[in-house]
C-alpha cells in the first residue's frame, strides 16, 4: 500500500465500503473543501466530467442534488444531508440512474499531527448487491488494465 | 451476471480457512496433504473447503499419479480485484484534485494572513 495513497475496504458478504485517505491540509479546510459547493465541485467526479450543483445545503437537514455531464451524458447523484458537525458528515445518496437504492454516508474527519487530516467514508448500502453493483452501475470501468493487486486484495480481505 | 459472480467469490473468501488455503495457493500449486497440514482440522472437512473454493471457480484441482494438486484460478480473483480497484480509483482521482485544491486553499490563507499583519 506504499504508492496507493486511497485505501477501499470491502469485507466479503458485508453491506459496506470503506474509503480512507490522508491530506496534507488541517481538518477545516478539507471540511470547507466538503461543505461549500463551489469547491465542491473542483473536485469531485469522475475525470472528464462537469458537476454543477442543483442544491447543496451542507448542514443537518440540508439537501444536494449533483448534475454531473460527461461527453454530453447526464449523470445525477441526490440525497439529504442528515447530520453536519465539525468533523462528521452523515448523507444519504441514491443515483438518478439507479434509483431505489439509497446509502448512507459517513465521513469522518480526523486531525493528524501536522496539520493533516484523515478521511474516513463508511457507505452502507441496502444490500451486498447493492454494494457490489455500484461500481459496475455507477461509475465507468477506467480503461487499461487493472495492476496486479491480488496480493495486496488478500492482505486487505485477511485482516478483516 | 457478473455482480452474481462477484457475490459468489466474496461468500467464498468470507470464510478465514478459505482465505489461508487461498493466500497458500497464491504462492503456487499444493496438493491436498500439503495444503490440510497446516490446519488443525481434519481432510474431510478441508475436502469441503476445496469443493466450494472449485464451485467457485477460484481454484482448479488436478491429478497427477495419485496426487491430488490444487491451483488458483486467477481469473476469478482479479475480478474480486478489478471492483475494488475501479472504485478506489475513482476515489483517488478525486482525491489527488482534492490535495490540489487544498494547497490553493492553504495558499490563500497564508498571503491573506499576511495581508492582514
Amino acid at each position: 500500500m506504499t504508492d496507493k495513497k486511497t485505501k477501499i475496504t470491502a469485507e466479503p458478504e458485508k453491506q459496506e465500503l470503506f474509503v480512507s485517505r490522508d491530506f496534507d491540509a488541517p481538518m477545516e479546510i478539507v471540511m470547507r473543501a466538503h461543505t461549500d459547493p463551489k469547491l465542491f465541485v473542483r473536485w469531485f467526479g469522475c475525470r472528464g466530467m462537469t458537476t454543477k450543483t442543483e442544491h447543496f445545503e451542507a448542514k443537518t437537514g440540508g439537501r444536494y442534488k449533483l448534475l454531473q455531464n460527461m461527453g454530453g451524458q447526464e449523470f445525477s447523484s441526490y440525497g439529504v444531508f442528515h447530520e453536519v458537525t465539525h468533523d462528521r458528515i452523515v448523507k444519504t445518496m441514491e443515483f438518478g440512474g439507479y434509483p431505489g437504492h439509497v446509502a448512507l454516508e459517513t465521513i469522518r474527519f480526523e486531525a493528524l499531527p501536522g496539520n493533516k487530516t484523515r478521511l474516513v467514508t463508511q457507505s452502507v448500502f441496502q444490500s451486498v448487491t447493492d454494494r457490489d453493483g455500484v461500481v459496475k452501475s455507477g461509475f465507468e470501468k477506467g480503461a487499461g488494465e487493472s495492476h496486479d493487486q491480488l496480493s495486496e486484495l488478500l492482505v486487505e480481505l485477511k485482516t478483516t | 451476471m457478473v455482480v452474481d459472480k462477484l457475490s459468489e467469490t466474496f461468500a467464498a473468501l468470507s470464510d478465514p480457512t478459505r482465505r489461508r488455503i487461498v493466500d497458500r495457493l497464491c504462492r503456487g500449486p499444493a496438493s491436498v496433504n500439503e495444503i490440510a497440514e497446516p490446519f488443525a482440522i481434519s481432510q474431510q472437512a478441508i475436502s469441503k473447503h476445496l469443493a466450494y473454493l472449485e464451485r467457485a471457480q477460484i481454484i482448479e484441482k488436478h491429478q497427477d499419479g495419485r496426487q491430488h494438486f490444487c491451483s488458483l484460478k486467477p481469473h476469478t480473483l482479479r475480478e474480486v480485484s478489478d471492483w475494488a480497484e475501479t472504485y478506489r480509483q475513482f476515489w483517488e482521482e478525486n482525491y489527488e484534485r482534492l490535495d490540489r485544491l487544498l494547497s490553493e486553499m492553504k495558499n490563500k490563507k497564508k498571503k491573506g494572513s499576511r495581508r492582514d499583519r
